[in-house]
């Protein structure tokens, strides 16, 4: 890719194929059929139902005016599988191989949507057919799932074809390396990766360091157990990653980057390769990118199951093929990342927003959300809610929004008892609170963190006090060992509570357990063992009747723990 | 999963030391070797940790403690097939624990352990990204099984002879 002129041809050579998915007719397709294909509607067998169509299509001798793609996760994985037909973008769910006859022969042919497969509204009695209708998506913002239902997230093509690459060649061409950073400082932005920081300012940090080379590094471990927002995004979007880092890349003068996946997200992993190997032919990726004397590449680095490898300074040390231990900072890795070299990591999600807010400007970035926290953030939603999968909401959205408007609540008329967020750092969040804007500092008064963005509902059914105690089990079996606070505190921690949920619990239990807790967070080495205590204090806080009970009376309202005889 | 012939350790050497050649003397390159390793072998016997501590320049020490600090990697051979129940927090939530009782009595191993016919290994894992489909499990790290019912268990584990 040399010029703009070259990157806006192949824009404009997409735009018969992509006007289709605005619900613009075409004179070449007829409709196009986009078939989820991230990893919860492969699990569904979407594949089949792939096969399905296309026989169907074929059989009717209309397989050239139809398209047929297999994109990354639209969000409502429990559904699956599902799929959009464009142009009048009607939202199937649920679809059987058989039903792909259907789909063809009736709708596509004959125009007349197949309403068993409908989406219905909980308590609706009417199907509403248009996905741009339906309160689960209608109530989102998409920033940085922009394209996600949009796209073939093979086809560099189609990224381009919506507006894909068109930052990087902004930046490269009309913007110096400094103006580039102080634009992602005056957005706004933050990790989101958990802790919140200002990703302008990370990165000013590091482009004045001393040393080079320099370092690029995406953060794609996802340790949060009830987390699959990056790994959608790298299965919907790889190359809104690979442009992200390459934008930085110029900013803070690197060469280098990595993105460090983990090895169980194989469809991941193997959709990154694709993008980048496509990058490079491209000329987004290589030599003399834009014609602008600057040279960017990226390598994937496979992370081997290992929760404290989420971690930044773990992280890099596991990029170096070492035990993935963390070390104290400072030195942050600004001054001293990879192979000791000042570098820059950010999350997947956070990559994922940079080229909108070089496209756009800051001020539009910065105009969306609340005073503190700008932009979008993606959830994903599980547990005990009826509408499981992704969302994404403008920060300072309520959790009630998230959980009853988008989510559609909870199952089987049960009551709603908490939300848990943050995964093994955060809290567990209960219905009094359910109005809280979310947003970082909101989240953390709380004692819960808004972290990289898991959300599981609990019921009635769910004991917190055992969940207490799964989380510990939990970090008890991550914990690298490397400090004592982390590897002993919550081992103690964990007896404690098995202990109470067995029915041996003593008097004076729960204030061992809060002291014990304010102790490893005074002195554990890394964040790991510093938020370990979390889920323990907040379910205390706010559910300590549930502690007593089980001390006192023996008793598990929930039913969930048994107690010795 | 291993090779699937019946190559022997000579020829299993061969194979390593194309693995390696590209990370020759590239100690960086420890997890992505040890991760195809184990692909073609199915777990990291002494003497492949030998061969590669060797070809990337670092020590068996070294290699020995890569090996045993991630939980992906294993020291002794596993069955033909890998059940990963996911004890993540959705999965936690939505039934787990019935799940793995139910798979626990139809193959009667622990977590950890292998049939004795070399059919299955059981491990559990934390979070496979499937959570909107949870309680999930994944057999041999690319067959997810969503929305578990322990009735379905036989009839799914049917499917790995
Ligand atoms: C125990 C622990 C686990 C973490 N796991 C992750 C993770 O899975 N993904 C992630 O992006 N950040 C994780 N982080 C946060 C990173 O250390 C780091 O803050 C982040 O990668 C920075 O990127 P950001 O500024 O874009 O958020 C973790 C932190 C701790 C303490
Ligand atoms: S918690 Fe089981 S797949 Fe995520």
């Amino acid at each position: 890719m040399k010029s703009l002129d070259e990157l806006a041809k192949i824009k404009e050579s997409m735009q018969e194929v992509l006007k289709v998915r605005e619900g613009v007719p075409s004179a070449e397709y007829k409709a196009h059929i986009m078939v989820c294909g991230g990893q919860g509607c492969i699990s569904s067998n979407c594949k089949d139902v792939v096969d399905a169509l296309k026989e169907s299509l074929k059989k009717n001798g209309i397989e050239k005016d139809v398209k047929l793609i297999l994109t990354g996760c639209m969000g409502p994985c429990d559904m699956g599988p599902v799929m959009i037909v464009y142009p009048d973008a009607t939202f199937y769910r649920r679809v059987k191989p058989k039903d792909a006859e259907a789909i063809v022969e009736e709708h596509i042919m004959k125009g007349n949507p197949v309403t068993r497969l409908l989406y219905r509204a909980p308590g609706a009695k009417e199907p509403t057919q248009s996905v741009h209708d339906i309160d689960l998506f209608k109530k989102q913002l998409k920033i940085v799932l922009r394209n996600t239902i949009y796209i073939d997230p093979l086809s560099i093509e189609e990224y381009i074809g919506r507006d894909g690459y068109a930052a990087l060649g902004k930046a490269l061409t009309q913007m110096k390396p400094e103006e580039v950073v102080e634009t992602v400082k005056k957005a706004g932005l933050r990790g989101r990766g958990g802790a919140g920081f200002s990703t302008g300012m990370k990165w000013g940090f590091t482009a004045s360091a001393k040393g080079s080379p320099k370092y690029v590094v995406c953060n794609g471990d996802e340790g949060d157990p009830g987390a699959f927002m990056d790994r959608s995004i790298l299965e919907g979007d790889p190359h809104s990653v690979v442009e992200g880092m390459t934008i930085c890349g110029y900013a803070i003068g690197a060469e280098q980057g990595y993105v460090y996946v983990r090895a169980e997200y194989p469809l991941a992993i193997e959709r990154l390769s694709r993008a980048i190997e496509k990058a490079r032919e491209f000329g987004m990726l290589g030599k003399n990118i834009f014609d602008a004397g600057f040279n960017f590449d990226i390598e994937i680095r496979i992370g081997a199951g290992a929760f404290v490898c989420g971690e930044e300074t773990a992280l890099l040390t596991s990029i170096e093929g070492k035990r993935g231990e963390p070390r104290p900072r400072p030195p942050f890795p600004a001054q001293s990342g990879v192979f000791g070299k000042p570098t820059v990591i950010n999350n997947v999600e956070t990559w994922a927003s940079i080229s909108p807010i070089i496209l756009k400007g800051a001020d539009w970035f910065a105009s969306i959300g609340t005073e503190k926290c700008k932009g979008t953030k993606v959830f994903a939603l599980a547990g005990r809610i009826n509408n499981t999968g992704i969302v994404e909401v403008p920060m300072g959205t309520t959790l009630r929004e998230i959980v009853y408007e988008i989510g559609g609540g909870i199952p089987r008329k049960k009551q709603f008892k908490a939300v848990q967020t943050g995964g093994p750092s955060g809290g567990c969040i209960p219905a009094e609170h359910l109005d809280t804007p979310v947003d970082y500092e909101s989240l953390g008064a709380l004692g819960a963190i808004m972290g990289s963005g898991g959300m599981i509902v609990m019921d009635e059914d769910t004991c917190m006090v055992d969940i207490a105690k799964f989380f510990l089990d939990f970090v008890v079996d991550e914990s690298c060992g490397k400090c004592s606070p982390c590897r002993i505190g919550t081992k103690r921690m964990y007896e404690i509570l098995e202990r109470i949920t067995t029915g041996e619990g003593k008097e004076g239990d729960i204030e061992l357990l809060e002291e014990l807790a304010t102790t490893i967070k005074a002195t554990a080495l890394c964040g790991l063992g510093q938020t370990a205590p979390n889920p323990v204090l907040s379910t205390i806080r706010y559910f300590r009747n549930e502690y007593e009970e089980h001390i006192k009376d023996k008793k598990c309202a929930a039913n969930v723990c048994e107690f010795k005889e | 999963m291993a090779c699937g012939c019946n190559c022997g350790e000579d020829e299993l050497t061969k194979q390593l030391d194309i693995i390696i050649e590209p990370y020759k003397g590239k100690p960086s390159g420890l997890i992505q070797v040890l991760t195809k390793a184990q692909e073609l072998i199915g777990y990291l016997p002494k003497w492949a940790q030998v061969r590669i501590a060797e070809g990337l320049g670092v020590s068996l020490q070294e290699v020995y403690g890569v090996v045993t600090f991630y939980a992906f990697f294993s020291l002794i051979p596993r069955g033909r097939h890998k059940i990963s129940v996911c004890a993540g927090t959705a999965c936690y939530v939505k039934g787990t624990k019935t799940v793995l009782k139910t798979l626990r009595e139809a193959i009667d191993i622990k977590p950890g352990q292998t049939t004795p016919d070399s059919r299955f290994t059981l491990e559990i894992v934390r979070c496979i990204g499937a959570c909107g489909l949870a309680p999930a499990m994944i057999i041999d790290g690319k067959d997810v099984h969503g929305r578990l019912e322990p009735e379905q268990i036989p009839e799914i584990l049917e499917k790995y002879a």
